[in-house]
């Protein structure tokens, strides 16, 4: 009987050792594909990418053009949103808007969070100045307009791209003059809401 | 039981959705859209016609008493075979169903197959019952997930041909539940003299 459950899960173990070793350069190409695709569809034109560096949580690579000169930063970004982690890709300009998004992963239920993935959501982010507009659903007083019956996966996409910002200006601390422009909107927006 | 009606009974008589009801669980969960609940129940018929043929294979080697325990191990072996492979292979489609493939080792229909037909008959009969149940399978799952897609999503297959939101409830869980119900009774109700 132990003998027989014992060669069993032997076998099967073996089995699944040989297909493991197998399919783990495979895996480990797709998943990296899938990210370079993120990072293509989230940036600028480029010609080259610089490794991926990791900060935290957090993992950057910058994108340069053909003079080697950096034409954006895609930041790898979670939030947590109704259903679990939203992992997703932000690429910035260097002049620090954001150039386009993309959710890598998420678990949000499929016809309501699961919208964010499309353009009529996830569009209003390519081009968002950070300094500008509000990184906020328009509940909240922001500038984003939220996912019919979705709130909690639209705030976590806002919260989600709102930590790649700071991560961005903590890689790029170059333009003071935008953050004093953040402060400035902020007190004028929540003035704003006192007068409301 | 002729060799074609092993194949076929897994679409009326012995369909493992709305007459033998089991695999609720894939079932309710991932029948959001038509091309989520197809995949699924072929993903399904793959671990089932291999688990059923190498139970088949090895069943009068096995002693009466561990036998679950080794239909199992044998069970999460070729699930884990085919998320690993899925991960390789086809990652877009792992991507939607990933969080699904596990469920496929505890999903009663592979255990039931094993236990009700694989461990008393031929390696070939048992490969025909795995795919007639798992096609089953497949067809109940597509259905559930047309009918959901419809009514909450207005598309087919991802071709969207109601423009606005359609009526959310049925993309949730409660819709799961009224669409499964109203289809078992209709099922039931026009294969009535099959049954």
């Amino acid at each position: 009987m132990i003998l027989c459950l014992g060669t069993i899960t032997l076998v099967c173990g073996a089995l699944l050792a040989g297909i493991y070793i197998l399919t783990a350069s495979p895996i480990e190409q797709a998943k990296k594909a899938r990210t370079q695709e993120a990072i293509a569809k989230v940036l600028p034109p480029f010609e080259s990418l610089s490794e991926a560096a990791v900060d935290g949580e957090f993992e950057y690579s910058f994108a340069m053009d053909a003079q080697g000169d950096t034409v954006g930063v895609a930041i790898k970004t979670f939030s947590t949103g109704f259903g679990g982690r939203i992992r997703m890709m932000v690429g910035f300009k260097t002049d620090g808007t954001v150039c386009s998004t993309s959710i890598l992963e998420h678990s949000e239920t499929p016809g309501l969070g699961a919208k964010a993935e499309e353009s009529a959501f996830a569009g209003q982010f390519a081009g968002f100045d950070p300094a500008q507009k509000k990184l906020l659903v328009k509940q909240d007083n922001g500038d984003v307009d939220a996912i019919t019956a979705a709130t909690i996966t639209s705030r976590a996409y806002c919260v989600a791209v709102q930590n790649a910002v700071d991560e961005f200006r903590k890689l790029m601390p170059a333009a003071p003059a935008e953050i004093a422009d953040t402060t400035d909107v902020e007190i004028v927006n929540m003035e704003g809401n006192i007068n409301e | 039981m002729s060799k074609f009606s092993l194949v076929t009974k897994g679409f009326i008589k012995d369909n493992p959705t709305f007459v033998l009801v089991l695999g609720m669980c894939p079932t309710l969960a991932t029948t959001t859209s038509a091309i989520n609940g197809m995949s699924m129940g072929l993903a399904t018929a793959f671990v089932l016609i291999l688990s059923n043929m190498a139970i088949s294979a090895v069943a009068g080697l096995i002693p009466d008493k561990v036998r679950i325990p080794s239909y199992i191990v044998i069970i999460a072996t070729f699930v884990t075979l085919l998320q690993l492979l899925m991960q390789a292979f086809l990652p877009g489609i792992y991507q939607t169903l990933g969080l699904f493939i596990p469920l496929i080792v505890v999903n009663c229909i592979v255990l039931g197959r094993a236990e009700a037909f694989a461990n008393k008959n031929s390696i070939f009969d048992s490969a025909l019952d795995g795919l007639g149940i798992g096609l089953g399978f497949t067809v109940s799952l597509t259905i559930i997930g047309i009918v959901r897609e419809v009514l909450g999503n207005g598309s087919i297959f991802g071709w969207k041909f109601i423009p606005g939101d359609g009526i959310l409830i049925f993309v949730l869980a409660p819709g799961a539940f009224m669409v499964l119900a109203y289809l078992m009774v209709a099922f039931r109700k026009i294969f009535a003299k099959k049954l």
